[in-house]
């Protein structure tokens, strides 16, 4: 059989004309300086090859695998979230120019994707209301993680002071970036209401500490009062960081910028990049002018050519590790550039009153839910705190147990909190968005309400 | 005659915005407005000031029209050494949007998802298959952060045995992550020298080994694209004073199906699904670092790792004691994965091997036909891709960027240039498998042509590119007064 494959354009014959052009004897021969102990013989013992038709099959396969529930009967949240994209996002980001070539290092060859970077910087800087944002992170809770190493870089105070309602994997997150460092990583707790506890938050910044950390909406989904922690931080000399990990909130929250915070930094996935099962998802962060050259990441400029035209480059790049290598402000280097370009085209087209409508109907559901499932029997509210999209439900029975039941019926009821917080056993975190239709939330109030 | 809309300038979306214009609408609310309305007012905005007002037409238009400023694989040759710009099979972006995985939430209950925990332990297997290691995770998004986990896993290894060390080692020709992510990780970094074939020096590593060095972090094929043929000695020097070998894969094309890491006293390494494995760059992401390990580190794996059990139902596994913990959130860049997983399939293990074949092929080829006309500062065996310089053209007053700078004008994206740091102007050229004969024929003419013209008309070559979308740009201006975002004091200015 032929060594042809489908995807590499050198025949049989190729291949001898090009070895006999370079005065090769076989290929073997260009694979001598590898040691003769360290050549492998015999094939790896991998499944394949499969024809294009056969591969399909495969995941096709796989794809069954995969429970076929219906997304509108499902009301996960907890970092991760389900909203209507338009079809022209994904129509734009297939196109090969954008997703098949490299990080713009060639400008004059690359401005398709430097002005889409540039565009999108002023996106998230108006959606937070800061004064710079970067190209992009890894994803909600590495961009976090490095948040607390910029300021904590500037700050050296070798302590941060963290809210215990940041979604946990979170939190973990920014204690394993941290566990190396000899950085000291303390949390302050929350009111009965469910929101961080502004006050238990001063306590904690008796001690000198770097930066308070607090997620708005938290992970309860209750809304941070980020004014007074704003404060409560600014008074330590520390800064406020807010993480955010469901952007479309933005649509009509304040931007945490006006309300105080000196950095915002987390996940944009809810701003048309798909949920794909936890990546690739879109992390972010933006901050006050004076953080410009310590941000990790890729930034893009605004320049112009020889001949006066105006053009974008890739900027300060003196911050990053192939200029500066250990002493880079960190160790990123590719980035989420196409899920960058598509919160870019996906913030363009839902727009100004798009985004703003988006989050009213979240929120609006999210009440209508909250409120027949408080009135279902059995149901309760532990938390009084105001919320978005998000809200926990104390349940008659554990919350695994409600996953199950109601699973049989085809909905996804919610994340059992117990997977994060053993002592939380009947709780149950709901989201709803604009893709649950009132019909799907009266189904699942009705059905959290037979579980007593 | 003016070619408008074939031609830059493309406005910017914000000076296109036009006020009441929209490109998007939901259905009409079917809930009541909440009882007590809408939220207290102290935490709503009442608009996103400057926020886009577009049509769809006007958004297709804008970034159809920015499309057509870059350059791509799908247009030609992208020879970026150590970045394996390779072709993304197309059939792979469909898999990756079936439903089934791009509406998989990731909070989902484990059984209703199956399907996904399926392909991540399947291209688990398969890449401790072709690398010869005992487990992966395939969690970091990159493979500067799998360099971060890698190492540490490293550190928490040497914890275990009381002593975290301080050192990591790192060869002068490495990748700036490498130092930057041991940094990360808590180290110390030493450079070690190359020797005269721009491989690791045995004798200097001989000489510094000691127990306060943690690890040593190898590229292989190192950057010059010649592979480390001690390495084998290399390792058991390392291991005989308690220290490891940690690998960076950023180059396995080069040996898939030829040899494997595992079996050259690697003990963790990082690859790059969007090199080796041919996921999209996407323009600077996303990527993924999937970091495997000998069973020494398999402690130390981030949680959660994929788990497979009775009649192949598979688990996420987080009871895990000695992991260094959560890396990132969910389980990595799953989307990235299931591209990976597909082209290892397609391929097969002969297939593999091809890849490498006419990866390592192409690279001599080119080497062959331009070492004549360009210096070869190393004459060392290239695999995957050659290092030249412009050392020739002194007194041409070319130099490195004013060569990558015309090849724009003969239609190729130019390959790395000025890396590694061991080669005063070096132009780091790999094609990999995915170029024809003609393809490489119509480069290395192209280098022979400027070559020509640096001695012939050296500013022609100097003032290049000359027929791109923009031109040079002014890179200290924009480094020296950053302007990073648009504002709408722009939009009065202009």
């Amino acid at each position: 059989m032929s060594d042809a494959n489908r995807y590499i354009p050198i025949s049989d014959d190729d291949r001898a004309a090009m070895l006999r052009s370079i005065g090769i004897g076989s290929i073997d021969d260009l694979f001598n300086s590898i040691p003769a102990g360290l050549r492998l013989r015999g094939d790896l013992d991998i499944p394949g090859p499969l024809s294009e038709l056969e591969l399909i099959a495969a995941f096709a396969d796989r794809a069954a695998d995969n429970a076929a529930f219906d997304p509108r009967s499902q009301f996960l949240g907890g970092g991760a979230y389900r909203h209507f994209a338009p079809a022209v996002v994904d129509h734009l980001i297939s196109r090969t120019e954008f997703y098949s070539s490299y990080t713009p290092y060639q400008p004059e060859i690359s401005q398709g994707t430097l002005q889409a970077i540039f565009e999108y910087q002023t996106l998230i800087c108006q959606l937070t209301e800061l004064d710079i944002s970067n190209a992009s992170m890894y994803e909600g809770a590495s961009a976090l993680a490095e948040a607390v190493l910029m300021v904590e870089r500037m700050k050296r105070r070798r302590r941060v002071v963290l809210s215990d309602r940041l979604h946990p994997e979170y939190l973990g997150v920014v204690k394993t970036y941290l566990a190396q460092l000899d950085v000291e990583v303390d949390t302050f707790g929350h009111g009965e209401d469910g929101a961080a506890d502004p006050e238990a938050a001063a306590r904690a910044l008796a001690r000198p500490a770097s930066a308070l950390v607090v997620q708005h909406p938290n992970f309860f989904g209750c809304l941070e009062e980020v004014e007074s922690l704003a404060a409560a931080a600014h008074d330590a000399g520390a800064d406020l960081i807010v993480t955010v990990t469901e952007a479309v909130a933005l649509g009509l929250l304040q931007g945490p910028g006006r309300q105080g915070a000196d950095v915002v930094a987390g996940e944009a996935q809810s701003l048309g990049v798909p949920l794909t099962y936890g990546g690739p998802y879109l992390g972010f962060m933006a901050a006050r002018q004076s953080f410009l050259r310590n941000m990790p990441g890729r930034l893009v400029g605004e320049s112009a050519d020889v001949d006066g035209r105006r053009g974008y480059v890739l900027t300060l790049s003196t911050r990053e590790q192939h200029i500066r290598r250990e002493k880079a402000t960190s160790n990123i280097c590719t980035n989420e550039g196409l899920c960058a370009l598509t919160a870019a085209i996906f913030m363009a087209t839902v727009g100004r009153s798009g985004l703003r409508e988006m989050a009213r109907q979240c929120r609006a559901k999210a009440a209508y839910a909250r409120e027949r499932i408080a009135a279902a029997p059995g149901c309760s509210l532990p938390y009084a705190a105001t919320f978005f999209n998000e809200f926990v439900v104390r349940l008659p029975v554990p919350a695994g147990e409600a996953v199950r039941r109601l699973g049989e019926s085809g909905i996804v009821p919610g994340i059992p909190l117990s997977r994060y917080f053993p002592e939380c056993a009947n709780d149950l975190l709901v989201c709803v968005t604009e893709m649950n239709p009132r019909a799907a939330i009266d189904r699942l109030a009705d059905g959290l309400g037979k579980l007593g | 005659m003016e070619t408008r809309n074939l031609r830059p300038p493309e406005p910017l979306l914000f000076e296109v915005s036009r006020p009441g214009r929209r490109g998007f609408d939901l259905p009409a609310l079917d809930v009541p407005e909440p009882e007590r309305h809408d939220l207290d007012r102290r935490y709503t905005r009442d608009d996103i000031d400057g926020f886009p007002e577009l049509s769809e037409v006007e958004v297709a238009r804008h970034y159809t029209r920015l499309s057509r400023l870059n350059y791509a694989i799908d247009l030609g040759l992208y020879p970026l050494g150590s970045c394996t710009m390779k072709y993304n099979p197309k059939v792979n972006e469909k898999l990756a949007r079936l439903p089934a995985f791009a509406d998989a939430h990731p909070q989902m209950p484990q059984d209703l998802v199956q399907g996904c925990l399926r392909v991540m332990h399947a291209l688990e297997k398969a890449l401790c298959a072709i690398c010869g290691m005992d487990r992966f995770t395939l969690q970091p998004a990159a493979g500067a952060q799998g360099e971060q986990v890698g190492i540490m896993m490293v550190r928490a290894y040497h914890q275990a045995r009381g002593n975290p060390r301080q050192v990591v080692l790192i060869p002068d020709s490495a990748h700036g992550t490498n130092p930057a992510s041991a940094h990360l990780a808590g180290y110390r970094i030493e450079q070690i020298a190359s020797n005269d074939r721009g491989c690791i020096d045995l004798g200097a590593l001989r000489r510094r080994v000691g127990d306060d060095v943690a690890v040593l972090m190898l590229t292989n094929p190192n950057t010059l694209g010649v592979f480390e043929s001690e390495i084998e000695e290399t390792a058991r020097v390392l291991h005989g004073a308690g220290a490891l070998l940690y690998m960076d894969g950023a180059n396995l094309n080069a040996f898939l199906g030829r040899a494997r890491p595992g079996d050259m006293g690697v003990d963790v390494h990082h690859l790059n699904l969007h090199k080796t494995f041919s996921t999209p760059h996407g323009g600077g992401g996303p990527g993924a670092g999937p970091v495997g390990v000998k069973q020494n580190l398999e402690p130390y794996l981030p949680v959660p790792t994929v788990e497979s059990g009775e009649g192949g139902r598979c688990t996420l596994a987080y009871d895990r004691p000695a992991s260094i913990g959560k890396v990132r959130s969910f389980f990595g860049n799953f989307g990235m994965h299931l591209r990976a997983l597909a082209y290892i399939l397609t391929h097969g293990p002969r297939g593999l091997r091809n890849v490498a074949e006419g990866a390592v092929l192409n690279a001599n080829y080119i080497r062959h036909h331009l070492a004549g006309l360009y210096h070869l500062p190393y004459d060392a065996p290239s695999l995957h891709e050659v290092v030249l310089s412009d050392r020739r053209l002194e007194g041409t007053g070319v130099r490195t960027l004013d060569v990558a700078k015309r090849l724009m004008d003969y239609g190729f994206h130019p390959p790395t240039i000025y890396f590694p740091l061991i080669v005063r102007g070096a132009l780091m050229i790999e094609p990999t498998e995915s170029e024809s004969r003609e393809e490489l024929d119509a480069f290395i003419a192209a280098m022979r042509a400027i070559e020509a013209e640096a001695r012939r008309d050296p500013d022609l070559v100097r003032n290049a590119p000359h027929t791109t979308p923009v031109r040079r740009l002014d890179e200290t201006a924009a480094a020296r007064i950053p302007v990073l975002r648009w504002t709408a004091s722009d939009q009065k200015k202009s």
